[in-house]
């Protein structure tokens, strides 16, 4: 089945919580009455319930967090925090989050799109809202398929998809969302997994505390439409069987940690090396001395660019982490200094604006 | 008014009541300053000035060619005026290219004043002569004044180290003064705005100002014109005034609105000409606590303006035909979540890019019906330039009092024409603010307080809106449809229905003043037989129409409409107490067809796209036409040709299009 529809948007007006001299939020303070409706196994469920869990421990406010999403399955998640929010027009989402976030400094604002919403209707406004940084979370539900709409290819299916629209196979190339993300020059990039809970909390409590625009790629199983392949195991425990091919989709992902050799593989056997001469990243041995140590913080982001891309040939499935993560004023803040600037002494006379420079006196 | 009409005064300077100048040159020449400052300077005086702008839609269409000419047309008078003018009496032509795109509109013993030094060979062929229109007689009709204001102006500069190329362009300023002195009006206010402009480039500045104080000189020395022409103040009422273009006039509208509601103005806008400066000009405020946002598109525009709204903010976003079509579906979203938005659409000719620097009035049935699903909103349209301002605040007020996105339609001749406009004092503005929720406004069934972000005030069926920030009141808005009172979602089929009859019925009850008409003669049904009502920018060669055609002995009724969505309660019986209603439009009959369905009454249209203002004489000769129809058979349909007719005119060669167009341009509206 594809979702149909949520019974409460009321507020429940109960004791509120988190700011000063209030109880801490729980996760009860941040769940909503409504029933969830998604399909028994999407990855949504999970995805919900490490934000319901996480939000209460970033210390904001229900009252001060903002949901904003477009429209599919995965857009339906404001309804199901109980937070104020927005479940908006198809793909527009980034847009009403920016109008938010970029008057409102003291909230807290969350973008929730699909790789529908965000990479095909909505790509223009993705990759403005990175390349200004405004202060948003963005968190892309990965699917690589339209779920509301019963399962048709999306620019993040493979090439080949046989899907209702592409019944003989999607002729397509997809989008990387991270090297799109990177290429608008967002300032953090960050893939995970809906299915490593402890992976999917602490990137997103990383991405909570990143000051601009953060984008989440969350890999996401639709069990109904398209389960992709996905194995949440760490790099030093697959199966002796795989041991021949770094390549072998049975690895999981290659976990991408700050200030740690890339390495994976029973035994750690292999690693991301960069070629010196052309700078270029490739699969090589894990005792390598190449071996590159990952580092998110590098300004040029040619690296998390490589590394990106790699992934398409050279991995059975895409490393997860944090690809990118730099600082950089965020357009939030230089837009309220812009207005602090402009006004030091209060608000201008609106009278003194209106009569202008220019106006003469007609004697009565 | 020709010049000649009116007799000499004793010391040499003739009186005029008010007299029609258009300055056209290359779209390179500074026409649009030039005519600028020159209304600016008559308003400075007290005269009444109106103001129409006319320019390529090309940045730098090719030089010398007619579809390269720039003017600027000003009509100043000593009396309470509302259009440009029909006809210009003075024309002032940079080059062959400009004298050939205008002259022919210029009245007959109307003065021509043209720089001699544009009129050489190739400057003629570019502009399509194959003779000089200088030496074949052809100017014979006209008082011509043929002076090489180049080489003057460039003399002029000649000390302020200019390029050639430079001091020639000075000519603008040297023609101004000119004419600044042929009219008597000082020119010490644009000598003061030159500094300013210029302050960063000191030559320029330098230059500018000697060639403005040049041609004034020349002007006085050379006895070059038989006569000097005074235009004397208009008696305004008393006030603070202000030369006010209609898009600054909006934006300022704007500001007051955010302001007088207590809340701070968010636009968001993507540029597109003629609204542009709208965006320029909140741009500049910031220190008004105006935030403003180009976004990448004109839907990422209104959506951040949503989302501004929803955060607290007064929410605008302002664009023209093509940005409108792109913003339609956020347009719904806003009405099925009740925020406040303001959506302002400076219309430009269309469909598609269209003409886009030309003026028309073809988005009305796009504002009232053009969206998916049955979503009213309330449309309001500004007259004129100066009602950019009282427009702005109309809409606004309407938009937060019933939490509504509010279409505010102008177009491209309000926005670039200017008039005075008197500041108003601030007591006079109305407040506009709303109160915000701050506290829960129900009990559930076990006694918790909660709150219902759609429950209804009675009196105006209005939401209660809570920001986010507000404790306890934390819920989600959307597109889904809503469930009554709490705005869960709901696929109720009874609910959906209740949801679209309210959300109409509180647009249908936004209160809206009476219509109001005048007419000397008499109110509705013991006055004038005929009644022309219009919308938006119309209302003044309407009104100027309507006042030639009484002083012609005739009784005609004007009736003009600011509320479009919903209509004055009053609009049916008024418009039933007249035997014929005419409604001009520069569409094919927008008006006219939605005033059929909305009071069931045929009316009579006159309609035309030219991308121009109608004229006053046009109008007046079709209001007589109508009245004459009414006394001669009672059948007013019969005072009007059609299309096929002009199509045929057009075909057998008689008269250039636009003869044919106005004379036989009625059409009727009822078949
Ligand atoms: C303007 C518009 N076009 C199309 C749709 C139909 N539509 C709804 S959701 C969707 C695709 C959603 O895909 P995705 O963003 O990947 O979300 P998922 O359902 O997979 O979570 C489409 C095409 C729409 N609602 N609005
Ligand atoms: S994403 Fe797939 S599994 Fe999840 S709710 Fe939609 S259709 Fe069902
Ligand atoms: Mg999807």
């Amino acid at each position: 089945m594809s979702p149909t529809g949520e019974t409460d948007g009321a507020a429940r007006a109960e004791e509120p919580a988190g700011t000063a001299g209030r109880r801490a939020p729980t996760v009860a303070d941040f769940t909503t009455a409504n029933e969830v409706r998604w399909c028994p196994g999407c990855g949504d469920h999970a995805i919900l319930s490490t934000m319901r869990g996480l939000l209460p421990a970033l210390g904001v406010a229900p009252e001060n967090t903002v949901v904003v999403s477009g429209i599919g399955c995965s857009s339906r998640l404001p309804y199901y925090l109980d937070t104020y929010g927005m479940h908006s027009i198809h793909g527009r989402a980034p847009t009403f989050a920016t109008g938010v976030s970029i008057n409102r400094p003291d909230l807290s604002v969350w973008v929730v799109t699909g790789d529908g919403d965000a990479l095909s209707i909505g790509g223009n406004h993705l990759i403005h809202a990175l390349r200004r940084n405004v202060n948003l979370k963005i968190l892309l539900f990965n699917n690589h398929i339209y779920g509301l709409t019963k399962g048709q290819f999306s620019p993040a299916s493979k090439v080949g998809t046989v899907s209702p629209s592409s019944p003989h196979g999607s002729l397509d190339y997809p989008f990387n969302p991270i090297a799109l993300a990177l290429g608008a020059g967002a300032t953090f990039v960050a893939r995970t997994i809906d299915t490593d809970r402890r992976h999917l909390t602490a990137t997103l409590t990383a991405a909570a505390a990143h000051k601009g625009a953060a984008l989440v790629e969350i890999r996401q199983g639709c069990p109904t439409f398209n389960a992709i392949p996905r194995q949440p195991r760490g790099s030093g425990d697959a199966a002796a069987s795989v041991e021949a091919d770094p390549a072998s989709p049975e690895l999981g992902p290659v976990r991408l940690s700050p200030g740690l050799p890339i390495v994976f593989g029973p035994n750690d056997q292999w690693g991301i090396v960069r070629d010196p001469n052309t700078g270029e990243l490739a699969v090589g041995n894990g005792g390598d001395a190449r071996v590159v140590v990952h580092d998110p913080g590098t300004q040029n982001s040619t690296y998390a660019y490589a590394l990106a891309r790699l992934a398409e040939t050279a991995l059975g499935e895409p490393p997860i982490g944090i690809y990118r993560s730099v600082s950089q004023p965020s357009f939030d803040q230089l837009f309220q200094e812009r207005l602090a600037t402009a006004r030091p002494g209060g608000r201008g006379e609106l009278r003194t604006l209106l009569t202008g420079s220019d106006s003469w006196v007609v004697a009565g | 008014m020709p010049t000649d009409q009116l007799p000499e005064r004793p010391d040499g300077v003739r009186r005029l009541e008010n007299v029609v100048i258009r300055f056209a040159g290359d779209s390179g020449d500074g026409m649009q300053l030039t005519g600028d400052r020159f209304g600016a300077q008559a308003a400075a005086i007290g005269n009444d000035v109106a103001t129409l702008p006319n320019y390529p839609a090309e940045i730098r269409a090719p030089s010398g060619t007619v579809a390269g000419v720039s003017s600027y047309q000003l009509h100043i008078a000593d009396h309470d005026i509302t259009t440009p003018g029909d006809q210009p009496d003075v024309l002032v032509a940079m080059n062959p290219a400009a004298l050939r795109a205008n002259v022919t509109e210029l009245r007959p013993g109307g003065v021509i004043i043209l720089d001699t030094d544009a009129f050489t060979e190739l400057g003629l062929d570019k502009a399509g002569y194959e003779v000089d229109p200088l030496t074949d007689g052809s100017l014979e009709a006209y008082q011509l004044f043929a002076i090489n204001l180049t080489a003057l102006a460039s003399a002029a500069v000649a000390d302020h180290n200019l390029k050639r190329k430079d001091a020639a362009r000075t000519k603008n300023m040297y023609a101004l003064g000119l004419v600044s002195w042929m009219f008597s009006q000082p020119i010490e206010d644009t000598v003061e705005y030159l500094r300013k402009r210029f302050a960063s480039k000191p030559d320029v500045q330098a230059a500018n100002i000697a060639a403005l104080r040049a041609g004034w000189i020349y002007g006085e020395t050379t006895e070059a014109f038989a006569s000097v022409y005074e235009v004397k103040p208009a008696a305004l009422p008393p006030g603070t005034y202000r030369h006010m273009k209609g898009n600054k006039g909006i934006a300022y509208g704007l500001v007051a609105a955010a302001h007088q509601a207590g809340m701070p103005l968010f636009l968001g806008a993507y540029p597109i000409t003629p609204a542009s400066e709208v965006l320029h000009e909140l741009s500049a405020l910031t220190s008004y606590d105006v935030r403003s946002f180009q976004a990448e598109d004109e839907i990422a525009a209104i959506g951040a303006a949503i989302g501004g709204s929803f955060a607290g903010m007064l929410g605008v976003t302002v664009t023209s035909g093509p940005g409108m079509a792109l913003k339609s579906e956020a347009i719904g979203l806003a009405v099925i979540m009740e925020l406040p938005l303001v959506i302002v659409n400076v219309q430009r000719g269309g469909p598609s890019t269209g003409l886009p620097t030309k003026t028309e009035q073809s988005d009305l049935l796009q504002a009232l019906y053009g969206r998916h699903g049955e979503a009213p909103l309330p449309v309001i349209a500004a007259r004129s330039p100066a009602d950019g301002f009282d427009s702005a605040l109309e809409a606004a007020r309407i938009a937060l009092a019933y939490r509504t996105p509010v279409i505010l339609l102008s177009d491209s001749y309000i926005a670039n024409g200017s008039e005075p406009w008197r500041v108003p004092e601030l007591d006079e503005l109305p407040n506009i603010g709303i109160e915000l929720a701050t506290e829960p406004n129900a009990v559930d069934e076990v006694g918790n307080p909660v709150f219902l972000p759609y429950a209804r005030d009675p009196a105006t069926l209005a939401r209660p809106l809570a920001i986010p920030g507000t404790p306890g009141l934390a819920h989600r808005i959307g597109g889904l449809e809503k469930q009554d009172l709490t705005g869960a979602v709901s696929y109720d089929p009874d609910n959906h229905d209740l949801m679209i009859r309210t959300r109409q019925s509180k647009i249908d009850g936004v209160d809206v003043p009476p219509l109001e008409v005048d007419d000397p003669a008499g109110p509705p049904g013991s006055g004038a037989d005929v009644l022309v009502i219009g919308w938006g920018s119309t209302w003044g060669p309407i009104g100027e129409a309507c006042r030639q055609v009484r002083a012609e002995g005739l009784k005609v009724a004007q009736a003009h409409l600011r509320h479009i969505a919903p209509l004055p309660a009053n609009l049916t019986s008024v418009l039933s107490e007249y035997h014929t209603v005419l409604v001009p439009e520069m569409n094919l009959g927008q008006l006219a067809g939605h005033l059929r369905r909305e009071t069931l009454i045929d009316t009579v249209g006159y309609n035309q796209t030219r991308g121009m203002p109608f004229r006053v004489a046009e109008l007046a000769s079709v209001i007589t036409r109508v009245i004459q129809g009414i006394d001669d058979a009672d059948t007013p349909e019969k005072a009007v040709g059609d299309v096929t007719s002009r199509l045929a005119g057009a075909k057998a060669g008689a008269g250039t299009g636009s003869t044919v167009t106005h004379s036989d341009a009625i059409r009727e509206a009822g078949r």
